[in-house]
């Protein structure tokens, strides 16, 4: 039985090799006619319609690139695509996200763009800067943002007024929020204040940040830091106190389904989920967001994906005029409208911003301004799996938050040293 | 490692019911002719060639990448025998051979459970066995992602059933499979649910090729059905016993697909549960170190020869060949 589930991996790998050899043929087809086809790697099926809309148009202005979309699960994306990267295979643009982007720039497998962008003077600045510098590597920029996530505090109005206490704003502190959450918490109804997930992007980086700490600097791990420590007890103090449920049960349950349940009135979580919210009727009715109260700063982290294009693609130049045109206005424009992203590129948002009109979505715009980037070295995922191997047993109200995270740190270490050679 | 359960579930039983009779046989025949040795050849080359090219090339190579430095994107680099230190020196390594062997004892509790239930099951006059049979056969055929995920549900500690059942008799909440200290247990117990059917199959067709004589004898002499069970079914059986003993062993010593399904990367009992296939998984397709993997995956092989070896010196001492 155990071989069998291998088996069922090596025939789900098939589909892609198959659409690689399909798309292989269309170029071929396609240069026949005279126009040059590129393939375009994406994991994301939601937003399939939009990335299609961004084509049309680009087709629409250099009617001699096509582009056809190779869509791979975001389960076997990165396994796939570092296959196709030996095999030669792989997309001519994709897809990048900032755990990943330090490994495929260390590994010479992205054409770096700078003299692009200078030569089409590509509006870099019109993006987030904390955005555009995750996808710098060694000074130089290997990816084009397309897209930003931040993460802001939704919270549930009628569990709130149940309460009788008082809606969040942007003046709201730590404090005010640990008092909320106390009285939030209602055993007998089941009803926590918040849900302290034991989860990087959405809560323990951003309250890391806000406690003046860090995760990784100039190579070395910050969970050692007390004020990064600092950041994660906010969370493991709200399991002690009971008004989070522990993690073994968000494990079970994740946070944001908690949330949509109604079971918790407050999380912290991602803007990319509010269209899926939005499509909880609950929720729109009664649900808000507002930015992430202070703690010693105000800070959340913001993250977005990229398109890069691979340094083994045959069709580089068409591949930077698309790579350049989704980091223009135009595209953005598109993918506001589809809902389902907020577009990096700085006034086309405003589409996003009123699809939904019942949440207050501007939250997420103003904290741009203090959000810090995503952090990520050449290996993340060694020490990202190390982040959750360590810190379940604080984030299950087993206490010991301060040892963790200092064991958590010297091994994290180990691994950023591993990475050198 | 490389046997499929049902071929060899065949292969052992056609050895252990009839043993030296056909072999003598077979020698009066075998010989000068030289056309039957190349049809027999012919007929296992399917076989064979699929043994070569799926399992032998595949575990030559892996035993050369784990000599290796994994480049991610191609370009090995040989680091000799650095991967194995690695992989020595790690704490985690260590934890995860524990749990798989836990893993290992607890499988091996499927074994009584099903001669049990095929000792029930071959009772005569008993009706609708093939129900029962199909019944318990069912979970081995189903997906193992669909049955961790049903079982996720049953553990659940918010909603699940378990739970819901254990309340009646005045038990507490409990988060059966996010617990550190329960979690492995709560696998386990799907993993024995998962292959009772399987050994079932191979137990009902022992106790079947048992004569009926000695039954018949014991009971004369006023044997109870107890004693008829322990005498003459358990060590007539112990063919079948040693082999599915080590099937079993051999197949909760591979433990991945279950942990993969049941334990998100954010579950606290994560590191309690992790078997060395699973931890094989994390650093080769998410940590990108194939190298030191490959390095996992060959003392898992060791592993799992020692065992088997230790079980086949084990066996003279309590097998019995009718």
């Amino acid at each position: 039985m155990r071989r069998r589930s291998l088996l069922a991996g090596a025939l789900a790998a098939t589909p892609f090799a198959a659409g690689c050899s399909a798309s292989g043929g269309d170029s071929t087809a396609a240069t026949r006619t005279g126009r040059t086809a590129l393939s375009y790697g994406m994991w994301d099926p939601a937003q399939v319609p939009g990335m299609q809309q961004v084509i049309r148009a680009f087709e629409r202005e250099n009617p001699d690139v096509s582009v056809e979309i190779q869509l791979t699960p975001w389960n076997s994306y990165w396994t796939t695509l570092r296959t196709a990267m030996r095999g030669g295979t792989a997309p001519d643009v994709f897809w990048m996200n900032a755990v990943n982007i330090k490994l495929y720039a260390a590994n010479g497998t992205l054409v770096p763009l700078d003299e692009h962008i200078t030569r089409a003077r590509t509006p870099l600045g019109k993006h987030p800067e904390a955005l555009v510098d995750i996808y710098k590597y060694g000074g130089r920029q290997y990816a084009l943002p397309k897209d930003f996530d931040t993460i802001g505090l939704w919270y549930n109005k009628e569990l709130f007024d149940k309460a009788g206490v008082k809606y969040p704003d942007s003046s709201w502190t730590w404090d005010d929020l640990r008092d909320a959450a106390r009285e939030l918490t209602d055993p007998k109804q089941r009803v926590y204040g918040i849900a302290a997930e034991m989860d990087r992007q959405n809560k323990f980086y951003p309250t890391i940040f806000g406690a003046g700490g860090y995760v990784l600097r100039d190579g070395r791990s910050g969970f050692a830091d007390p004020r990064s420590i600092e950041g994660l007890r906010f969370w493991t103090d709200l399991v002690d106190r009971g008004w989070s449920p522990p993690q073994s049960a968000m494990s079970e349950v994740r946070a944001r389904n908690l949330y949509l349940s109604e079971q918790v009135a407050m999380n912290y979580d991602l803007s990319s989920m509010a269209s899926f919210m939005y499509g909880t009727p609950a929720i729109k009715d009664h649900g808000g967001v507002a930015v992430l109260p202070k703690g010693r700063k105000r800070a959340t982290v913001i993250h977005g994906l990229a398109n890069c294009i691979s340094a083994k693609s045959r069709k580089r130049e068409a591949a930077w005029k698309f790579v350049d045109f989704m980091a223009r206005s135009r595209a953005g424009e598109i993918q506001a409208k589809g809902g389902v992203t907020i577009p990096s590129y700085a006034g086309t948002q405003d589409a996003w911003l009123k699809s939904m009109p019942e949440f207050d979505l501007r939250c997420f715009l103003d904290m741009v301004d203090y959000a810090y980037p995503y952090p990520s070295s050449r290996n993340t995922a060694v020490w990202e799996d190390l982040e959750y191997l360590l810190l379940g047993a604080p984030f299950s109200g087993k206490g010991g938050i301060e040892g963790a995270a200092r064991t958590l740190a010297k091994q994290m270490d180990r691994a950023l040293d591993e990475e050198d050679n | 490692m490389a046997v499929f359960p049902s071929t060899a579930a065949a292969e052992a039983e056609g050895r252990s019911r009839k043993p030296r009779t056909k072999a003598g046989r077979e020698g009066t025949t075998r010989g000068p002719n030289s056309r039957t040795q190349k049809a027999a050849y012919v007929f296992i080359a399917p076989i064979g060639l699929g043994f070569l090219l799926f399992y032998l090339w595949p575990m030559l190579q892996t035993f050369g990448f784990s000599f290796t430095h994994f480049g991610p994107f191609g370009g090995n680099t040989w680091t000799g025998g650095e991967n194995y230190a690695r992989v020595l020196q790690d704490v985690t390594v260590w934890r995860a051979i524990g749990n798989t062997l836990l893993y290992g004892a607890i499988g091996l509790l499927t074994l009584p459970l099903s001669i049990a239930v095929a000792a029930l099951l071959n009772r005569r006059g008993l009706r609708g066995v093939a129900v029962y049979r199909a019944l318990y056969f069912i979970p081995f055929v189903t997906l193992p992602v669909a049955v961790g995920l049903v079982w996720n549900w049953l553990y659940n500690g918010n909603f699940g059933l378990l739970n819901e059942v254990l309340s009646w008799f005045g038990v507490s909440r409990h988060f059966w499979a996010s617990d550190p200290s329960t979690a492995l247990w709560a696998i386990g117990v799907v993993a024995v649910w998962q292959s009772v059917g399987y050994y079932l199959i191979i137990f009902i067709a022992g106790i079947k090729g048992i004569p009926q004589d000695y039954y018949e004898a014991a009971e004369l002499d006023g044997a109870g059905p107890v004693r008829r069970f322990f005498t003459i079914t358990i060590p007539l059986l112990s063919p079948s016993i040693f082999f599915a003993a080590v099937i079993c062993v051999i197949n909760s010593l591979q433990m991945f697909d279950l942990i993969y399904v049941m334990m998100s990367p954010m579950n606290p009992a994560l590191g309690s549960t992790q078997s060395v296939v699973s931890l094989f998984y994390q650093w080769a397709f998410q940590q990108n170190n194939q190298g030191a993997a490959a390095a996992l995956a060959f003392l898992l092989m060791l592993l799992t020869a020692a065992l088997t070896f230790l079980q086949f010196r084990l066996q003279k001492k309590w097998v019995h060949y009718a």
